[in-house]
C-alpha cells in the first residue's frame, strides 16, 4: 500500500503539489491523468524519492520514503521516468542489467541473469539485446527501459508516461503488459498517462488531477463522466460505452 | 556507425593497454642506462614514481569527474580544480613569503592545501551536482568563469608579490615532467592509495552513477552521499598531480576520450584501468622519446597540451555534449 499524506511542493511560492493526500492499495493498475501541469509527474518523482518534498509523508508498505535506505526501497518500488538519457554507451542487455543493481550490486548472479533473459523476452528485445541505445528508434529505446523495470522486479511499479514515442501498436503492448504485471504477478502498477481512452480502458482505478490537486478518484465509470471530464481538462466530450469499456470522444 | 565494426572484447583492449604502459615503464627504466644500477633505481625510480602517480591521479580523477557530471567534454582541469589549487599555493607564497615556504615542511603545505582544495571544491561544485538544473552549458560557463577567477586572482597577486617570492612560486606552478617534487613523493603516494582505497569500496556504484542522478536513486544510490565523496577524491587527486607536477589542463580529456572510445563497453571496471594505462603510456613513453630520441628535456608538456587540446576542440565542434 502507498500512503501518500498531505504532500506539498512549491517552486517560488507555485505549489505544484498541494497538499495531495491519497491512498493506493496494493495490487490492480492505477492511472494518474490530468492536464499539463496538473503535477502528475511530480508526485510519482516524490513517491518514488527522487524529488524532495516539502512537507507531507510517502510510506511505502509502512517504510517511510525520507528515511529508508536507498537500496531498500529499490527493492521493492522502481519508476520509470520521461526522460532518459544517459550519457554512456550501453547496450540494451547493459541497460536491463541494472534493473538487477539493488539485489547484486553489479555482480550478476546465474538467478540475476535469468531475469534479465526473461524481461528482455518479455518486451520482445531479443533481436536487439547487444545493440546500442542510441541505435534504437524510440519505441525501442522505450522498451528498453521497461524492461529494465521489469528485471528491478519490484512489488510496486511506477511509470511516467509510458506510451510517449509509442505508436498505436506498441502503446497497447505496453499497456497490456502492464496489465499483466497486475493480473499476473500481482503488482502495483501507477502510471501517468495523457490518453483518456487508455486509462478507461486498462485501469482499475483513475486518479484525476488538477493545479496540484486531487480532483477526482475512483473505478473507470466514476472517473470517466462528461462533467468531470470537462472540470479536470476544460474540454467538452461525450462518453460512450463499448462493450465493458467507456470511451471519450473529445474530438467533436 | 560502431555497430558494423566487430566488437574487440573489453578485456583484450585492457591486456594490450597495460602492456603498452608496462613497456613503456621498461624502456624509461632501461634505455640508454649506463653506470651504477643503484644510482639508476634511486633517480630513474623516482622520477618513473612520480609520472605514474600523475598519470594515475589524472586519469582517475577526469573519468569520474565525467561520469559524475554526466557528459565527456568536461574535466577537473577544465572547470577550475587545478586553477584553484595554484591559487592556494599563490596564497600561501604571498602571506608566508620564500623564506616561510622552504621552511616550511613541503609535506605539510601539501596537506593544508589538499584540504583547503576539498573544503573548496565541496563549496563551490557541490550545487551543479546535485541541484535541478543539471544543465552542461551552465556547468562549464560556471567552470570556465571560476577558472577564469582563479587565475586573475593569482596573476593580480603574483604582480604585487615580491620578486624573489614570484621566483620560488613560478618554480612551482610551471608543468614540468622533468622536475617531480621529490619531497611530496611519499606523501602524494600515501595520498593516492588512501583515495583507491575508497574508491574500491565505491566502485560498484560508479556504472549506476552514468545513468544518471534520477535512475541511480531509482536503483538505490544514496546520491548525494557518493558524489560528495568521489568530490572529496577528485580533489585530492587533482591536489596530487598539481603538486607534483604543476598544472595540466588537456591531459586528462585527452586521455579519457581515449579511454571512453577504445573500450568497447561504458563498463568502469575496464574503463578506469584502460585510462590509467594509457595515461601512463602517453606520460612515460612521450618521456623516453623526448628525452632519448629528440633529446631536448622541458617539452612533454606542451606536446601533450597541443593535442589534448586539440581533441577538445574536436569534441566541441562534433557538438555531440555526450
Amino acid at each position: 500500500m502507498i500512503e501518500i499524506q498531505e504532500v506539498t511542493k512549491s517552486y517560488d511560492g507555485n505549489a505544484v503539489v498541494d497538499r495531495v493526500s491519497l491512498t493506493l492499495p496494493a495490487g490492480g493498475l492505477t492511472s494518474i491523468i490530468g492536464p499539463n501541469g496538473a503535477g502528475k509527474s511530480t508526485l510519482l518523482s516524490i513517491v518514488s524519492r527522487l524529488m524532495p518534498m516539502d512537507r507531507g509523508k510517502v510510506l511505502v508498505d509502512g517504510l517511510d520514503v525520507n528515511d529508508t535506505a536507498g537500496d531498500v526501497l529499490a527493492r521493492r518500488l522502481s519508476i520509470m521516468r520521461q526522460d532518459n538519457h544517459i550519457t554512456a554507451r550501453l547496450s540494451v542487455r547493459d541497460l536491463v542489467a541494472f534493473g538487477r543493481y539493488p539485489y547484486s550490486k553489479g555482480r550478476l548472479t546465474a538467478d540475476d541473469v535469468e531475469h534479465i533473459d526473461r524481461s528482455i523476452a518479455y518486451l520482445g528485445l531479443e533481436p536487439f539485446a547487444n545493440r546500442f541505445l542510441d541505435q534504437l528508434s524510440g519505441g525501442q529505446r522505450q522498451r528498453a527501459f521497461i524492461a529494465m523495470v521489469l528485471c528491478q522486479d519490484t512489488d510496486y511499479m511506477l511509470f511516467d508516461e509510458p506510451l510517449n514515442n509509442l505508436d498505436i501498436k506498441h502503446a497497447v503492448e505496453t499497456m497490456k503488459l502492464l496489465r499483466r504485471l497486475a493480473d499476473d504477478f500481482a503488482k502495483t502498477v501507477v502510471v501517468v498517462l495523457h490518453d483518456i481512452n487508455f486509462a478507461s480502458a486498462y485501469s482499475d482505478r483513475i486518479v484525476a488531477m488538477q493545479g496540484g490537486r486531487l480532483a477526482f478518484e475512483g473505478a473507470p465509470q466514476d472517473v470517466i463522466v462528461p462533467s468531470r471530464l470537462q472540470a479536470i481538462f476544460d474540454v467538452d466530450c461525450r462518453v460512450h460505452a463499448v462493450g465493458q469499456t467507456r470511451l471519450v470522444n473529445y474530438f467533436e | 556507425m560502431r555497430a558494423d565494426v566487430k566488437r574487440i572484447s573489453p578485456s583484450a583492449v585492457l591486456i594490450v593497454s597495460a602492456a603498452l604502459a608496462v613497456a613503456s615503464m621498461v624502456a624509461f627504466m632501461t634505455v640508454g642506462a649506463k653506470g651504477s644500477w643503484s644510482f639508476l633505481l634511486s633517480f630513474r625510480g623516482t622520477k618513473l614514481l612520480g609520472m605514474v602517480l600523475v598519470a594515475y591521479a589524472i586519469a582517475v580523477s577526469t573519468v569520474l569527474f565525467q561520469t559524475i557530471s554526466g557528459n565527456r567534454i568536461l574535466t577537473p582541469s577544465i572547470i577550475g580544480f587545478d586553477a584553484m589549487y595554484a591559487l592556494l599555493q599563490t596564497i600561501m607564497v604571498f602571506f608566508l613569503g620564500a623564506a616561510g615556504m622552504t621552511t616550511t615542511d613541503p609535506r605539510l603545505q601539501f596537506t593544508l592545501e589538499t584540504a583547503a582544495m576539498v573544503g573548496f571544491s565541496l563549496l563551490l561544485f557541490r550545487a551543479l551536482f546535485s541541484g535541478a538544473s543539471r544543465s552542461l552549458h551552465l556547468l562549464m560557463l560556471v567552470g570556465i568563469i571560476l577558472g577564469g577567477l582563479f587565475r586573475s586572482l593569482s596573476s593580480f597577486l603574483q604582480r604585487i608579490l615580491d620578486p624573489n617570492d614570484f621566483i620560488v612560486l613560478q618554480d612551482r606552478l610551471f608543468a614540468s615532467f622533468n622536475s617531480v617534487d621529490a619531497d611530496l613523493l611519499g606523501i602524494a603516494a600515501v595520498a593516492t592509495l588512501a583515495v583507491t582505497f575508497v574508491l574500491w569500496r565505491l566502485s560498484p556504484t560508479f556504472d549506476v552513477l552514468s545513468l544518471g542522478r534520477e535512475a541511480a536513486i531509482g536503483l538505490g544510490v544514496d546520491h548525494q552521499r557518493v558524489v560528495n565523496l568521489l568530490l572529496v577524491l577528485i580533489a585530492i587527486l587533482v591536489s596530487v598531480s598539481t603538486a607534483l607536477v604543476g598544472p595540466v589542463t588537456f591531459f586528462g580529456l585527452l586521455v579519457a576520450s581515449l579511454a571512453w572510445q577504445l573500450t568497447p563497453t561504458a563498463s568502469h571496471r575496464f574503463v578506469l584501468p584502460v585510462a590509467v594505462s594509457i595515461a601512463i603510456t602517453t606520460l612515460v613513453g612521450g618521456q623516453v622519446i623526448l628525452e632519448r630520441l629528440f633529446s631536448f628535456n622541458t617539452a612533454l608538456s606542451i606536446v601533450i597540451e597541443f593535442f589534448g587540446g586539440l581533441v577538445f576542440i574536436f569534441l566541441l565542434v562534433r557538438g555531440s555534449a555526450r
